[in-house]
Protein backbone atom coordinates (compact mmCIF):
# COMPACT_ATOMS: atom_id res chain seq x y z
CA UNK A 1 0.00 0.00 0.00
CA UNK A 2 2.87 2.33 0.90
CA UNK A 3 4.68 1.60 -2.35
CA UNK A 4 1.49 2.28 -4.18
CA UNK A 5 1.38 5.77 -2.77
CA UNK A 6 5.00 6.44 -3.74
CA UNK A 7 4.23 5.45 -7.31
CA UNK A 8 1.21 7.70 -7.37
CA UNK A 9 3.35 10.58 -6.16
CA UNK A 10 6.04 9.84 -8.76
CA UNK A 11 3.49 9.71 -11.53
CA UNK A 12 1.90 12.93 -10.36
CA UNK A 13 5.28 14.67 -10.33
CA UNK A 14 6.43 13.31 -13.68
CA UNK A 15 3.34 14.01 -15.69
CA UNK A 16 3.70 17.82 -15.67
CA UNK A 17 7.40 17.44 -16.49
CA UNK A 18 6.63 15.43 -19.62
CA UNK A 19 3.95 17.85 -20.69
CA UNK A 20 6.40 20.70 -20.18
CA UNK A 21 8.89 19.15 -22.60
CA UNK A 22 6.27 18.58 -25.26
CA UNK A 23 4.48 21.89 -25.14
CA UNK A 24 7.00 24.62 -24.43
CA UNK A 25 9.08 26.00 -27.26
CA UNK A 26 12.82 25.38 -26.68
CA UNK A 27 13.90 28.99 -27.15
CA UNK A 28 17.61 28.46 -26.47
CA UNK A 29 17.85 25.49 -28.84
CA UNK A 30 15.97 27.44 -31.50
CA UNK A 31 18.36 30.35 -31.20
CA UNK A 32 21.31 27.99 -31.60
CA UNK A 33 19.71 26.39 -34.65
CA UNK A 34 18.91 29.79 -36.16
CA UNK A 35 22.49 30.97 -35.66
CA UNK A 36 23.86 27.87 -37.34
CA UNK A 37 21.60 28.30 -40.37
CA UNK A 38 22.19 32.06 -40.65
CA UNK A 39 25.96 31.59 -40.43
CA UNK A 40 25.74 29.18 -43.36
CA UNK A 41 23.38 31.26 -45.49
CA UNK A 42 25.33 34.47 -44.93
CA UNK A 43 28.71 32.66 -44.84
CA UNK A 44 29.63 34.14 -41.47
CA UNK A 45 32.10 31.40 -40.54
CA UNK A 46 34.26 32.65 -37.72
CA UNK A 47 37.03 30.32 -38.86
CA UNK A 48 37.72 31.56 -42.37
CA UNK A 49 40.51 29.07 -43.10
CA UNK A 50 38.58 25.90 -44.10
CA UNK A 51 36.57 27.52 -46.94
CA UNK A 52 39.78 29.01 -48.37
CA UNK A 53 41.40 25.59 -48.35
CA UNK A 54 38.37 24.06 -49.98
CA UNK A 55 38.47 26.72 -52.70
CA UNK A 56 42.10 25.93 -53.40
CA UNK A 57 41.30 22.26 -53.82
CA UNK A 58 38.57 22.92 -56.34
CA UNK A 59 40.69 25.28 -58.42
CA UNK B 1 13.56 1.44 -4.82
CA UNK B 2 13.93 5.02 -3.67
CA UNK B 3 17.02 5.55 -5.83
CA UNK B 4 15.18 4.21 -8.81
CA UNK B 5 12.32 6.60 -8.21
CA UNK B 6 14.70 9.55 -7.88
CA UNK B 7 16.41 8.58 -11.12
CA UNK B 8 13.02 8.36 -12.77
CA UNK B 9 12.14 11.84 -11.58
CA UNK B 10 15.39 13.29 -12.91
CA UNK B 11 14.99 11.80 -16.38
CA UNK B 12 12.86 14.65 -17.77
CA UNK B 13 15.53 17.13 -16.68
CA UNK B 14 18.12 15.20 -18.69
CA UNK B 15 15.87 15.26 -21.72
CA UNK B 16 15.47 19.02 -21.34
CA UNK B 17 19.23 19.59 -21.13
CA UNK B 18 19.87 17.50 -24.24
CA UNK B 19 17.17 19.22 -26.27
CA UNK B 20 18.46 20.35 -29.63
CA UNK B 21 16.40 21.29 -32.64
CA UNK B 22 16.55 19.03 -35.67
CA UNK B 23 17.76 21.04 -38.66
CA UNK B 24 19.53 18.34 -40.68
CA UNK B 25 16.72 17.26 -42.98
CA UNK B 26 16.93 17.21 -46.79
CA UNK B 27 14.22 19.87 -47.06
CA UNK B 28 15.99 22.26 -44.69
CA UNK B 29 19.33 21.58 -46.41
CA UNK B 30 17.84 22.41 -49.82
CA UNK B 31 16.34 25.68 -48.54
CA UNK B 32 19.66 26.62 -46.96
CA UNK B 33 21.60 26.11 -50.21
CA UNK B 34 19.01 28.02 -52.19
CA UNK B 35 19.19 30.97 -49.80
CA UNK B 36 22.97 30.83 -49.65
CA UNK B 37 23.18 31.03 -53.46
CA UNK B 38 20.74 33.95 -53.54
CA UNK B 39 22.58 35.88 -50.84
CA UNK B 40 25.30 37.04 -53.24
CA UNK B 41 22.61 38.87 -55.22
CA UNK B 42 20.82 40.21 -52.16
CA UNK B 43 23.86 41.50 -50.25
CA UNK B 44 24.45 44.65 -52.37
CA UNK B 45 20.80 45.62 -51.86
CA UNK B 46 21.04 45.18 -48.09
CA UNK B 47 24.09 47.47 -48.17
CA UNK B 48 22.40 50.11 -50.36
CA UNK B 49 19.32 50.10 -48.14
CA UNK B 50 17.04 49.02 -50.98
CA UNK B 51 16.13 45.85 -49.09
CA UNK B 52 15.66 45.64 -45.33
CA UNK B 53 15.13 42.85 -42.80
CA UNK B 54 11.58 42.79 -41.46
CA UNK B 55 10.54 42.10 -37.89
CA UNK B 56 8.69 38.97 -39.02
CA UNK B 57 11.80 37.24 -40.32
CA UNK B 58 11.43 38.17 -43.99
CA UNK B 59 12.96 40.76 -46.32
CA UNK B 60 11.21 43.72 -47.95
CA UNK B 61 11.91 46.35 -50.59
CA UNK B 62 12.12 49.46 -48.39
CA UNK B 63 13.66 51.99 -50.79
CA UNK B 64 12.82 51.34 -54.43
CA UNK B 65 14.69 54.53 -55.40
CA UNK B 66 17.96 52.84 -54.42
CA UNK B 67 17.44 50.42 -57.31
CA UNK B 68 17.79 51.54 -60.95
CA UNK B 69 14.43 51.31 -62.70
CA UNK B 70 15.64 48.59 -65.06
CA UNK B 71 16.64 46.35 -62.13
CA UNK B 72 13.50 46.83 -60.05
CA UNK B 73 11.64 43.87 -61.51
CA UNK B 74 14.55 41.57 -60.80
CA UNK B 75 14.91 42.84 -57.22
CA UNK B 76 11.21 42.30 -56.59
CA UNK B 77 11.58 38.74 -57.84
CA UNK B 78 14.61 38.24 -55.57
CA UNK B 79 12.63 39.45 -52.54
CA UNK B 80 9.68 37.20 -53.39
CA UNK B 81 11.91 34.16 -53.86
CA UNK B 82 13.82 34.83 -50.64
CA UNK B 83 10.59 35.22 -48.66
CA UNK B 84 9.24 32.00 -50.16
CA UNK B 85 12.33 30.15 -48.94
CA UNK B 86 12.25 31.80 -45.52
CA UNK B 87 8.58 30.96 -44.94
CA UNK B 88 9.23 27.39 -46.02
CA UNK B 89 12.30 27.19 -43.76
CA UNK B 90 10.42 28.24 -40.62
CA UNK B 91 7.65 25.79 -41.40
CA UNK B 92 10.08 22.95 -42.17
CA UNK B 93 11.98 23.42 -38.89
CA UNK B 94 8.73 23.30 -36.89
CA UNK B 95 7.53 20.22 -38.78
CA UNK B 96 10.93 18.45 -38.60
CA UNK B 97 10.73 18.73 -34.81
CA UNK B 98 7.22 17.32 -34.63
CA UNK B 99 5.62 20.64 -33.67
CA UNK B 100 4.08 22.46 -36.64
CA UNK B 101 2.58 24.90 -34.12
CA UNK B 102 6.09 26.16 -33.33
CA UNK B 103 6.33 27.89 -36.73
CA UNK B 104 5.54 31.37 -35.38
CA UNK B 105 8.09 31.05 -32.59
CA UNK B 106 10.73 29.73 -34.98
CA UNK B 107 10.00 32.75 -37.19
CA UNK B 108 10.34 35.16 -34.25
CA UNK B 109 13.63 33.59 -33.21
CA UNK B 110 14.98 33.91 -36.75
CA UNK B 111 13.72 37.49 -37.08
CA UNK B 112 15.78 38.48 -34.05
CA UNK B 113 18.87 36.53 -35.09
CA UNK B 114 18.91 37.80 -38.71
CA UNK B 115 18.88 41.38 -37.37
CA UNK B 116 21.44 40.57 -34.67
CA UNK B 117 23.82 39.15 -37.27
CA UNK B 118 23.20 41.81 -39.94
CA UNK B 119 26.17 43.90 -41.03
CA UNK B 120 26.57 47.53 -39.99
CA UNK B 121 24.70 49.79 -42.43
CA UNK B 122 21.95 47.28 -43.21
CA UNK B 123 18.36 48.28 -42.53
CA UNK B 124 15.94 46.41 -40.30
CA UNK B 125 12.46 46.86 -38.88
CA UNK B 126 12.33 47.61 -35.15
CA UNK B 127 9.62 46.34 -32.80
CA UNK B 128 7.24 49.13 -33.82
CA UNK B 129 7.64 48.39 -37.53
CA UNK B 130 9.76 51.46 -38.29
CA UNK B 131 12.98 51.15 -40.30
CA UNK B 132 16.29 51.56 -38.50
CA UNK B 133 19.87 51.35 -39.70
CA UNK B 134 22.37 49.10 -37.97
Amino acid sequence: MKIHRIWMLAAALMLPACVTINIYFPAAAAEKAADRIIDEVWQLNKDATPPVERNKETQ
Amino acid sequence: MRKFLIALLLLPLLALAAADLEINTPAIGALKSSMQARHAQLAPHYASGAIGLTRDGLVALRDANAVPLKDRQAVNALVAAENGDRNALYKEIAVANGHPEWEAEVRNTFAQRWIQKAQAGWWYQDATGGWARK
